[in-house]
Order: structure tokens, then sequence, then C-alpha cells
């Protein structure tokens, strides 16, 4: 299925989209991420991914595009709209339906000495390329003794949006499936800043990386610098320091963060949101560092529950500041089931900002 | 000069040097001979994991690759010692490689069943049947994008033409033109399927039909025949005509595995088809046709046997990974 054009849509009132949450508005200005005084200019999220590729593009010739329409009709979500025809057929390549292929052919060109970035149009999809993201192109440097090296980007929308009905099989959030893999980086953005910057990055990085981009967030706004600027893979952002509660989560989950931590400042409770931005590798030190400073942890994902990250995250904090923890850790997550399709069943899937409202009250009652 | 048989690709016939011709012999040999160390080790117990002999079959690799340049790219399966010997591997390296060694090709990281050697042109081994193909693809197609004649050789067994890799590539690589040779490796058997239980034509090479590339098939027990066939298909390739299927018909005379019992086939099939056996046949050829003298063909014998015997004690010699590397080369 394809959703249109949300990327396109410029008006105020998508731009704080409510991620299906009736209060508060998800304005830009929760999250600030450029000083005043540094020229910058306001561009969507998918905007910023796609000048990312463009700049990649213009300064490497070995980068190009391969994904199922992504030629003029610029992929399901037009994110590599116009760069059909600044780069031609050639470098912005539509391929067959043909998953496990067009991931194969990237390794094998990356081999070559390409730099591909290839685009699969749902996450959900990427079941069908498994066996080459995982068990080919992550373990190839590996198996063997380091001869090699496969620096592609596999680019996938993920996620889910209530109200959105996109159902079972367009829905998902999948980032631990290829976080258990060693050998893959897993980047999930959640704002334009940190999608330009960290795809720069994955594309010049020299080892496989899985890019998520959460499909709701396309049309989110923000300011990015105008200078040229790659953010560290690998690497968690403080998107807001607080010295109550840390609040560790990722991808579209961060703006609920924001909002909670906003609503629950003028009753005193000052909320730290850690975006773990890098979803693998993981870094450790800067969970742990605030689970010490703040003593109180919610860990809130998209994605189901069981066995999910925020497991992961969880026995960081044990691991990390068990000593310092004064409440249990708490979880907010997806609800442990397929995407349904009716709005009634659909509604309560994923967490909303109230739910890390009430964890964020119960970590400190 | 020699003239070559004709062969069933075509009324074509190529004209060989007799020192290409006698090279052709010592990587067929050269394949055997390391096919029975790697295999008597593994008996001992010495080589760990699992070997799977191309034995039989080294005319088909051997008459593959001697028709690429050391530029083309091959990327093999789980039964690869011939693809990557027959590329021009070294022998040392290889054997240490299986012996889980520092100095093979992969550092031990691999085994028998990942063995790349990128400095000769093999992408590797990749041991689940048909994932090596869209690499290949892949390869060929940054090559054609950068305006170079290289051409790239995926190797695959009958059973790997059954999968969706195999099929998805085969169209990808039609459609977009690209210097691909697909070797289709007719051995009868996916470890005990034989190929007339899970593919319905008889000639693979009809299903080249249904991408619109030229299907060649020929006797993958004759060096000759595969290597002139393959000549046309690299040409071809070179000159951005696109793919080739090329199906070798042969037969694995060992088990899938060293040491497989084999119960799906009788003893009296598999000696019915040693009588094939491509090197004796080469051998005589050379001395009939090719003006070799025994003399010449003995040396190479002595020579090849010496250096599987200098690999193997190499291989033994080598050191084992230092475990505190073991988190080495996950990231690059």
């Amino acid at each position: 299925m394809s959703l249109g054009d949300d990327g396109e849509m410029t008006s105020k009132e998508k731009d704080a989209t409510s991620l299906g949450s009736t209060r508060p508005v998800m304005s830009p200005d929760l999250i600030v991420q450029v000083p005043q005084g540094i020229p910058a200019k306001e561009m969507s999220y998918q905007e910023a991914i796609r000048e990312a590729l463009r700049e990649e593009m213009l300064r490497d010739e070995r980068v190009f595009l391969m994904g199922e329409d992504i030629a003029k009709h610029g992929g399901a979500f037009g994110v590599t709209r116009t760069l059909f025809d600044q780069f031609g057929p050639e470098r912005v390549r539509n391929t067959p339906i043909s998953e496990n292929t067009i991931v194969g052919a990237g390794t094998g060109a990356a081999l070559a000495g390409m730099r591909p970035v290839m685009e699969i149009m749902f996450v959900d999809f990427s079941g069908l390329a498994m066996d080459q993201i995982c068990t080919q192109a992550a373990k190839l440097r590996f198996m063997t003794g380091g001869q090699c090296k496969v620096p592609w980007v596999l680019r996938m929308p993920q996620g889910g949006g209530a109200g959105k009905s996109t159902a079972a099989q367009h829905s998902q959030s999948l980032e631990v499936w290829f976080a258990h893999i060693p050998g893959l980086k897993v980047v999930l953005p959640s704002t334009p800043y940190d999608a330009k910057g960290l795809l720069k990055a994955a594309i010049r990085d020299d080892s496989p990386t899985i890019f998520l981009e959460h499909k709701f967030l396309y049309s989110f706004r923000g300011l990015v610098p105008d200078q040229e600027y790659v953010l560290p893979l690998g690497k968690c952002d403080v998107k807001r320091q607080g010295k109550d509660v840390t609040v560790v989560t990722s991808g579209a989950m961060v703006w609920h963060a924001m909002v909670a931590a906003n609503i629950l400042a003028p009753k005193g409770i000052s909320v730290e949101v850690v975006d773990v931005r890098t979803i693998s590798p993981l870094d450790e030190e800067t969970i742990g560092a605030s689970a010490r400073k703040t003593g109180r942890v919610v860990l809130v994902a998209e994605a189901c529950r069981s066995y999910g990250a925020t497991g992961e995250w969880g026995m960081v904090v044990v691991e990390q500041a068990f000593d310092y923890l004064k409440a249990p850790i708490m979880r907010v997550t997806g609800r442990f089931s397929p995407i349904p399709f009716a709005d009634s069943l659909e509604k309560g899937v994923w967490p909303e900002t109230d739910d890390v409202v009430r964890a964020i009250q119960r970590t400190m009652a | 000069m020699i003239k070559l048989p004709c062969s069933s690709y075509g009324p074509m016939q190529m004209e060989v040097q007799k020192e290409l011709l006698l090279e052709m012999y010592r990587r067929m040999l050269r394949i055997r001979e390391f096919e029975l160390g790697a295999m008597d080790l593994f008996k001992r117990g010495q080589v760990k994991g699992a070997v799977h002999p191309y034995i039989g079959q080294e005319a088909s690799g051997v008459g593959v690759c001697m028709a690429l340049r050391r530029d083309d790219l091959i990327a093999g399966t789980h039964r690869s010692h011939g693809h990557t010997l027959a590329k021009g591997a070294d022998t040392k390296k290889m054997m240490a490689e299986i012996l889980g060694k520092e100095t093979g090709y992969c550092k031990g990281r691999g085994g028998s069943m990942h063995i790349a050697a990128f400095e000769t042109g093999s992408l590797g081994a990749l041991a689940v049947v048909g994932s090596g193909i869209p690499l290949a693809v892949g390869a060929a197609l940054a090559f054609k994008m950068r305006g170079e004649d290289k051409v790239c050789v995926p190797f695959t067994g009958e059973g790997g033409s059954n999968t969706g890799n195999w099929h998805e590539c085969m169209n990808m690589a039609s459609v977009w033109n690209l210097p691909v040779i697909f070797v289709l490796e007719n051995n009868q058997y996916a470890v005990s399927t034989k190929v007339d239980t899970v593919i319905k034509v008889k000639d693979l090479s009809l299903r080249a039909q249904g991408y619109g590339i030229p299907g060649v098939r020929v006797d993958g027990f004759d060096v000759l025949t595969v290597y002139e066939a393959a000549t046309k298909a690299v040409a071809r390739a070179r000159r951005g005509e696109g793919p080739t299927l090329l199906v070798t018909e042969s037969y694995r005379f060992e088990g899938h595995y060293a040491g497989e019992p084999e119960v799906y086939r009788t003893r009296a099939e598999v000696e019915e088809h040693r009588k094939l056996d491509p090197i004796p046949r080469f051998h005589k050829y050379l001395i009939d046709n090719a003006k070799a003298s025994l003399d010449e063909v003995k040396a190479i014998d002595t020579e090849v046997k010496q250096e599987i015997a200098d690999a193997i004690e190499f291989a033994k010699a080598s050191p084992p990974p230092d475990p505190a590397t073991a988190k080495d080369y996950i990231y690059a």
C-alpha cells in the first residue's frame, strides 16, 4: 500500500500532528537542536532525509539509490522525489519487486567498491530480505577475516500512528530484529536534524546500517543548519536535561516523552529524556549515567514489549545503576499483538503521551 | 595449437595454447588432491565442521574460471573449495583456513564453508544455498555503472536454481543487461534429493528462456567444452550484451559431505559415473591430442601432490587465532 504524500504536507496543522493524542500538541519547539544565531532553515523529517541523500550523492559518486518505485514516483512516501530528475536512472535505480536481491545486490555492489543506499517500502517487507541482511551482509566482514567491508545503508519506513489504520502488515516497529544481529548498525532518528546528520554518517560508515524512518514523523518539521554536519553513530542524545526521572526512548516515542516532560514540569517533576537514536551498537554509558543521576527510569518503546528494546535498556540500567535506583523501573510499550485495522481495536495498541505521564508519576509516588 | 572438439554449445572451434591446457590439468588435479587431503583430515578429526567435496565436478569450475581474468569475480556456495582454487587461490591459505588457523584466508573465522579469497577475485563461499548469487549481480552492477569490462560468475547447483534468489537474480541481471554468467552445476543431487524429483524440465538451460537470455548446456566432465562455452558467454558479457545461463552437467562422486552415508543412491550408480571422471579423461586428451609428453604430465602430478602435502604441513604448523581477537572484524 501507499500512504500518499504525508511528507509533502506543510501546513501548521499537519506539522503539529499529535500521533493520535488529542492533547497536547507536538510542536517542533519541543526539541531545539540548532542554537540561535546558526543559519538554518525549517524542513520536514522527510526533506531532511532527502537532503542528506542529495548531499552525499553530490559528494561521493559511489553513492547510489536502489529500490522499488524510488525513481519518478519517489518511493512509497516520496522521500526520493526530485532525486531522479537530478541524478538520473543509473543512480536512482528502480528495481523489480525482489527485496532479497535488492539487498543482496547492494551487498555485491558494496563489495565491489560502491556505497549503495537501498530502500524497502515498509520495514514489514524486510522479512523477504532477512537472509541477505542478517545472514550475508552482517557477517561477511567477520567471516572473511576482515578481507572486505559492506558499506551500505538500508532505509526502511516503520512504525504506526493511531487513526491511520495501516493494519498488521504496514505498521510494525522492528528495530530489535536487526539489533540482535552482530555486524549491523541500527539507527532510528526522531527529528529532522537527527535524520539528516545520522543518515549522512550512515552513508559514510563502512558497516551495513539499517536506517529506520518513522513514517508518521515524515511531516514533522524542525530546524536544520545550512552548514554541513554529520552526527555520530552509536551515541544516545539527551534531548532534555532533568533531575528526577530518566525516560529512555527512541523514534516517535521521543515526542511523547517530550510532551510528558512539559506536562510534568509545572508539577515540579524534572524529566530527562534520553533518545536512543542509534539502537545498535547501544550507547550504554549515556543510559547508565542518566539513571545514576536521576535514580528513576521509565522506558518507552512503540514496539511490543516481549523481548524488546525496553528489556535491553532496563538491564543496562540494572547493570550500571542498580544501587542508585529509588523506584522500580517502569515500562511503557506497544501491546503484544498484531496491529489491528478497526479504530476501536487500534486505539491503545501504541503508547500515548498520557501513558508516559502516568508511568513517570508512578515512579515518583 | 590444439583444435578443440565441437561442444554442444555450437559448431565453433577454438584454438587453445598447450600451456593453458596444462594449467587446466594442473588446476583440476590441484582441486582433486586438495579435496582428498581435506577429506582425510576430516576423517581423522583434524578438520572440524564439515567438508563438502567438489570431487567429480572439477572440469566445471576450472573450465569456467580459466575463461576469466584475475579481476573478474566469482561467488560460491558451501561446496566451493573447487571454485576458489580454480580461480587461483593459494593452497596453503586454503588448507590453513579449513583447519581454522590464523594464516588461513579468513584468519580461521570462516572455515571450509566460507572461504573467500578476495586477492584472486573470489567474493567468498556463501553457505546458504542460493545466497551468493545476488552478490554477484550487485558486483556486476557496480562494474556496469563504472563502465568497466569485468564480469561476475555466481556458481550454484541445480538445487540452488530452485531458490527465489536465483530467479530474482536471473530477472534482475537480464533486465539490466548485467555482465553475469550464471553457472548452474547440475551434480544431480541436492543433499539427498535427486534433480528430477524437484525440477520438471530435463534441460535446465531452458530456464533461461523465461528471462530472455541465452541458455547453454554442456558436458561438465569435459573441461574444454566448459571452457569454450564460458569463453563465449564471458565475451558476450564483456561486450555489454548481458547475462548467460551456463548449465554444466556432471555428478558428485562423493557424499554431500565427507563421511555422509549416502543412503539415497546405490554404489553401482556412483561407480558408473566415476567412469566419466574428468581428470583421467583430460589426461588422455593431453597425451593423444595436445602433444603433451607423459613426462610433462607426470611432472604436474608430482608437483601438485607435493604442493598439497606442503599445504597440509603449513596448515598444521600454523597458529590458531588468538582468543583476544575474537571480536575483531565485526564492524568495519
